[in-house]
C-alpha cells in the first residue's frame, strides 16, 4: 500500500505495558496476542494431523496389513480375526481424523485464525479487531473443540472399536446410529458444531473489522489483498457453516431423537446430507486457499519490487471464486445417481471456476514479469505455491467433467488433486507466509540455511509422495483402502518414500525453529527505522512498524494518501 | 481360475494410465481424457516454462532495476478469455461424452434407426452409427442385473431368469481375501470373489445398484463404470462388453470396515457360455455353474489386449 504520508506511532515503547503471563495468553483480548496463540494451536494439531498421515503411508507402503495390525496385537493386546478387524476400523479413524484435524484444526486456524488476526488489522491500519473479547471466545472454542476431536477418537465408535471410521465427510447411513452407534460419533458433532460456532464468531469479527476499521483513506479498492482474501473467507465461512450446522445436528437427532431425515425407512434420504454437506464443503476449500491466496500475491510483489499486477482483476477473481464456490457442490457427488441434466450444470458451472483461478496464476506470473526478484525462503515457498497450485488446479478441470469423473470419483486421482491444492497448495502459502512475516512477529531472523533445507526437501518429497497418486487413480485404486491389489504395489512404494522425505523437511522445520529462537538474531531495522527486512518491494503497512510491533500498534491512525499503486 | 481368460482387465504394477476399455463408454472416456490430459499437461508446461524464464530472466542479478507497470488490458482480457474458449471446448467434448455413459439406450430406437440407415443406403453413416450403438445385440434386448451393495458384499440378482417356482437367480458374492491369516493364496489378492457376477458378452446389460445397509459404489474401471448404491434409492446404468474375459473392480464408497474386502468380478462369457451358466443357476448349482465360468470359452485367443 502506499503510504508516504503514513503517521505512526513510533518510540511509545512506554506505553507497551503487557499484561502478566496467565492474563496475557489466557484471558488475551489482544489480536496478535490470539494470533500467535492460533499458529501454536495449529503448530500442535498439525504434529497430530501430519502424524496420522504418517501412520496411512506406512500402511500403505508395502502390501497387506501390518503396521496397524502391529499396533493392534502390540498396544491392545488383540489377536487372530479380531485384531484384523481392529486394525481395519482403525485405519479408518485414522483416514478420517487425518482430514478433520488437518482441515478444521490445522489449515483454518494457521491461515485464518493465525495470520488473519496478526496481520488483517496490521495492514489495514487498525488498532485491533473490532470484537477483541469475542476474538478470545473464538480461538478458546476451537481449542475446545479440538479437545473434543481427540476425546471423540478414544470413545467407543463402530462395532470394531473407538472412534468414528467413516470419514471426514460423515456420510450418513455409516455416521448414523446402524454404522456407528457410539458416542464417537456424537462427540465428533459437538466438536464441528463448536469449531463452527468459534469460526462463525471469527468471521463476524473479520468482516465487521474490514468493513469499519480501515486506515482513514483506505478504501476497498486500495486494501491490500491479503485483507481482500480474508473478507471474502470470512463471508463464505458465515454462509457455508450454519449449513453444515444444519446437517451435523439434524445428524444428532436422527441418531440420538428418532428423525429420519436422512433414513430411508422413514421418508429421509442419505443423499440430502451430502447436497448440504457439500453446500458446505465446497466453500470450504476455498477458505483454505483463498487467505493463502493473498499472502502469496504480497510476497511476489515484495520480493519483485513490482506492485501487484492487475490488482482488482486479483481481488475479483477472489471475489467470483467465492460467488461460484456456492454453486458447483454436487460435483464431488456425481456418482449418487443424479439426473443427467443436473450433472451437466454442475460440469459448466466447475469449469467456469478455472477463468478466475487462471486470472490469479498469470497476474502472479505478471507481477514478476520485469521485476527485479530476490529468490528468498518466502518467494521460494510463494513460487512453488503457484506451480503446485497449477497442477493441481489442471487436474480439477479433468475432475470437473462428469464423464471422466465417473471414473475417477473415490479414487487416488481425486487424492492427488485435492492435496495438490491443500497439501502442497494451502500449505505451501502458509509456509510462504510463515517465512514472510516471522521476523514481524517474533522479533527475530529465521535461519535461512535450515529454512531452504526445509522447502527443498518438502517441495521434493511431497511430488513423490502425490504425483504417483494421479497414476494410482488413473488405474482405479480406491481411496480409503487398508490394502490393495498387488497392482497398486509399486506407487504406494513410492508414495511413501515421498512421505518419509516430508518427514525429514518437517523435522528440520522444527529444528530450524528451535535454532531461531535459541540464536535469538536481532530483527532488520531499515533506513527509516521500520522492522523491514524485505526492503522497497514490502509496502504494506505492517512494515512500517518494528518488529515485533508493539502491544497496541497505532495509537494514532496511519493515513493512506492516494499516491502509488497496490 | 484355471486357465488366463481370453481378456482380463486388472491394476497392472507401475502402470501410469487408465486400465484397457473394455466398453465403448471406456473407450470415450479415454478418448476424452487423452485429450484432456494434452491440454492440461501444456498448461502447466506453459507455467513452468514462464516461472523457469523469470527465474533467469528477472532475478535480481539479471535485472538490476525492477519495471513498475502493472496494467496492461490487452493481456488481462487474452487470459480470460482463452482460457475461457478452451473450456467451452472441453465442455464440447464433455458434455455428449456425459450423455451417452448416463442415458440408458432405447434399444427400440437402435434397431429402427439402423434399419433406416441401411435401407437408405446411408453404410457411411451406418458405419458411424454402430460404433457407438449395436443393433444387433438391442435386438436381443436388455439382459437386466440388480446389484445390491451389504455390508460387505454384494448381491447379484437376475430379475429375467427364474426358475421352475418363480424365483430369481440371485446369489452373494464375497471377495475370498479379508485379509486374515485363514485367506486362500490363490486368486487375486483383493479382487477375486468366490461366485463372479456373469454376463453375456455382446448383449446390452441393464442394471440397477441399492444397498442393504450402508452406501457402497459399484465400480469397474474398464468398463468406466461408477454407480453408487444407496439405501432408499435405485440407481441405474448400462454397459455393453464386447470381448469376453474377465474383468475387476472394487467398492467405491467408504462402507465400514471391510470396505477394501467386497471386491467386484464380472465374468463376461458368449452368451451360450452365459445361458448354460443360467440353467445351473436355476438348478441351485451355484458350485458348478462357478466352475462353468472359471474358463471362458472364446473364439477368439487372440484379442486386442494380448497384443498389447
Amino acid at each position: 500500500m502506499p503510504m508516504d504520508e503514513v503517521a505512526l506511532d513510533h518510540g511509545h515503547d512506554s506505553h507497551d505495558h503487557k499484561p502478566g503471563f496467565f492474563a496475557r495468553w489466557f484471558f488475551s483480548t489482544n489480536h496478535k496476542d490470539i494470533g500467535t496463540l492460533y499458529l501454536i494451536f495449529s503448530l500442535i494439531a498439525g504434529i497430530v494431523g501430519y502424524s496420522l498421515s504418517g501412520l496411512i503411508r506406512w500402511e500403505l507402503a508395502e502390501p497387506g496389513i501390518g503396521p496397524m495390525l502391529w499396533i493392534q496385537t502390540t498396544f491392545f493386546g488383540l489377536e487372530g480375526d479380531a485384531a484384523v478387524a481392529a486394525a481395519k476400523h482403525f485405519y479408518n479413524v485414522v483416514i478420517t481424523y487425518h482430514g478433520l484435524v488437518m482441515i478444521f484444526f490445522m489449515v483454518m486456524p494457521a491461515l485464518i485464525g493465525g495470520f488473519g488476526n496478526w496481520f488483517v488489522p496490521l495492514m489495514i491500519g487498525a488498532p485491533d479487531m473490532a470484537f477483541p473479547r469475542m476474538n478470545n471466545i473464538s480461538f478458546w472454542l476451537t481449542a475446545a473443540a479440538f479437545v473434543l476431536a481427540i476425546l471423540s477418537m478414544v470413545v467407543p465408535g463402530g462395532s470394531a472399536g473407538n472412534g468414528f471410521g467413516g470419514g471426514w465427510t460423515l456420510y450418513p447411513p455409516l455416521s448414523g446410529s446402524t454404522g456407528h452407534p457410539g458416542p464417537s460419533m456424537d462427540l465428533l458433532i459437538l466438536s464441528l458444531h463448536t469449531a463452527g460456532i468459534a469460526s462463525i464468531l471469527g468471521a463476524i469479527n473479520f468482516i465487521v473489522t474490514i468493513l469499519n476499521m480501515r486506515a482513514p483513506g483506505m478504501t476497498l479498492h486500495k486494501m491490500p489483498l491479503f485483507a481482500w482474501g480474508m473478507l471474502i473467507t470470512a463471508v463464505l465461512l458465515l454462509l457455508a457453516l450454519p449449513v453444515l450446522a444444519g446437517a451435523l445436528t439434524m445428524l444428532l437427532t436422527d441418531r440420538n431423537f428418532g428423525s429420519q431425515f436422512f433414513v430411508p425407512a422413514g421418508g429421509g434420504d442419505p443423499v440430502m446430507f451430502q447436497h448440504l454437506f457439500w453446500f458446505f464443503g465446497h466453500p470450504e476449500v476455498y477458505i483454505m486457499i483463498l487467505p493463502a491466496f493473498g499472502i502469496v500475491s504480497h510476497i511476489v510483489s515484495t520480493f519483485s519490487k513490482k506492485p501487484i499486477f492487475g490488482y482488482l482483476g486479483m481481488a475479483y477473481a477472489m471475489v467470483s471464486i467465492g460467488v461460484i464456490g456456492f454453486v458447483v457442490w454436487a460435483h464431488h457427488m456425481y456418482t449418487v445417481g443424479m439426473n443427467v441434466d443436473l450433472k451437466a450444470y454442475f460440469v459448466a458451472a466447475t469449469m467456469v471456476i478455472a477463468v478466475p483461478t487462471g486470472i490469479k496464476i498469470f497476474s502472479w506470473i505478471a507481477t514478476m514479469w520485469g521485476g527485479s526478484i530476490e529468490f528468498k525462503l518466502p518467494m521460494l515457498w510463494a513460487i512453488g505455491f503457484i506451480f503446485l497450485f497449477t497442477v493441481g488446479g489442471v487436474t480439477g478441470v479433468v475432475l470437473a467433467n462428469a464423464g471422466v469423473d465417473h471414473t475417477l470419483h473415490d479414487t487416488y486421482y481425486v487424492v492427488a488433486h485435492f492435496h495438490y491444492v491443500l497439501s502442497l497448495g494451502a500449505v505451501f502459502g502458509l509456509f510462504a507466509g510463515w517465512y514472510y512475516w516471522f521476523e514481524k512477529m517474533f522479533g527475530i531472523k529465521y535461519n535461512s540455511f535450515l529454512g531452504g533445507l526445509h522447502f527443498w526437501l518438502m517441495f521434493i518429497g511431497s511430488n513423490v509422495l502425490f504425483f504417483p497418486q494421479h497414476f494410482l487413480g488413473l488405474q482405479g485404486m480406491p481411496r480409503r483402502y487398508i490394502d490393495y491389489a498387488d497392482g497398486f504395489a509399486t506407487w504406494h512404494h513410492w508414495s511413501s518414500i515421498g512421505y518419509a522425505i516430508t518427514l525429514v523437511a518437517t523435522l528440520i522445520f522444527f529444528v530450524s525453529l528451535a535454532v531461531a529462537f535459541i540464536q535469538r538474531r536481532k530483527a532488520t531495522v531499515d533506513a527509516h527505522g521500520h522492522g523491514n527486512p524485505w526492503g522497497e518491494g514490502a509496502t504494506t503497512l505492517e512494515w512500517t512498524l518494528p518488529s515485533p510491533p508493539p502491544f497496541h500498534q497505532y495509537n494514532e491512525l496511519p493515513v493512506v494518501t492516494n499516491k502509488g499503486g497496490h | 481360475m484355471l486357465a488366463a481368460p481370453a481378456f482380463a482387465a486388472e491394476p497392472v504394477d507401475g502402470a501410469i494410465n487408465m486400465q484397457p476399455a473394455a466398453t465403448r463408454i471406456a473407450e470415450r472416456v479415454h478418448e476424452f481424457h487423452n485429450v484432456l490430459l494434452v491440454i492440461i499437461t501444456a498448461i502447466t508446461l506453459l507455467v513452468l516454462a514462464l516461472l523457469i524464464w523469470i527465474v533467469v530472466r528477472y532475478n535480481q542479478k539479471a535485472n538490476k532495476v525492477s519495471r513498475k507497470f502493472s496494467h496492461n488490458t490487452t493481456i488481462e482480457i487474452v487470459w480470460t478469455v482463452v482460457p475461457a474458449l478452451i473450456l467451452v471446448g472441453i465442455a464440447g467434448l464433455s458434455f455428449p461424452n456425459l450423455f451417452y455413459q448416463n442415458v440408458t439406450p432405447n434399444l427400440g430406437q437402435i434397431v429402427a434407426t439402423s434399419k433406416q440407415l441401411l435401407a437408405e443406403g446411408k453404410s457411411a453413416e451406418h458405419q458411424a452409427f454402430t460404433k457407438n450403438y449395436f443393433p444387433d445385440a438391442a435386438e436381443e434386448g436388455f439382459v437386466n442385473v440388480k446389484i445390491q451393495g451389504n455390508q460387505w458384499n454384494w448381491t447379484y440378482t437376475y430379475p429375467d431368469i427364474v426358475d421352475e417356482t418363480g424365483e430369481p437367480v440371485e446369489f452373494v458374492s464375497n471377495g475370498i481375501h479379508k485379509g486374515r491369516a485363514s485367506d486362500p493364496t490363490d486368486g487375486l489378492r483383493l479382487l477375486s470373489t468366490d461366485y463372479p457376477m456373469v454376463v453375456p458378452a455382446n448383449r446390452y446389460i441393464r442394471f440397477y445398484t441399492a444397498a442393504a445397509d450402508v452406501i457402497h459404489s459399484w465400480a469397474v474401471p474398464a468398463f468406466a463404470i461408477k454407480v453408487d448404491a444407496i439405501p432408499g434409492r435405485l440407481n441405474e446404468g448400462w454397459f455393453l462388453v464386447r470381448e469376453p474375459g474377465v474383468y475387476y473392480g472394487q467398492c467405491s464408497e467408504l462402507c465400514g470396515v471391510d470396505h477394501a474386502y467386497m471386491p467386484i468380478e464380472v465374468r463376461v462369457v458368449p452368451q451360450a457360455q452365459f445361458d448354460a451358466w443360467a440353467e445351473l443357476m436355476k438348478a441351485g448349482d451355484f458350485d458348478g455353474a462357478a466352475a462353468s465360468v472359471s474358463q471362458i470359452a472364446s473364439a477368439e485367443t487372440e484379442t486386442k489386449f494380448a497384443s498389447n
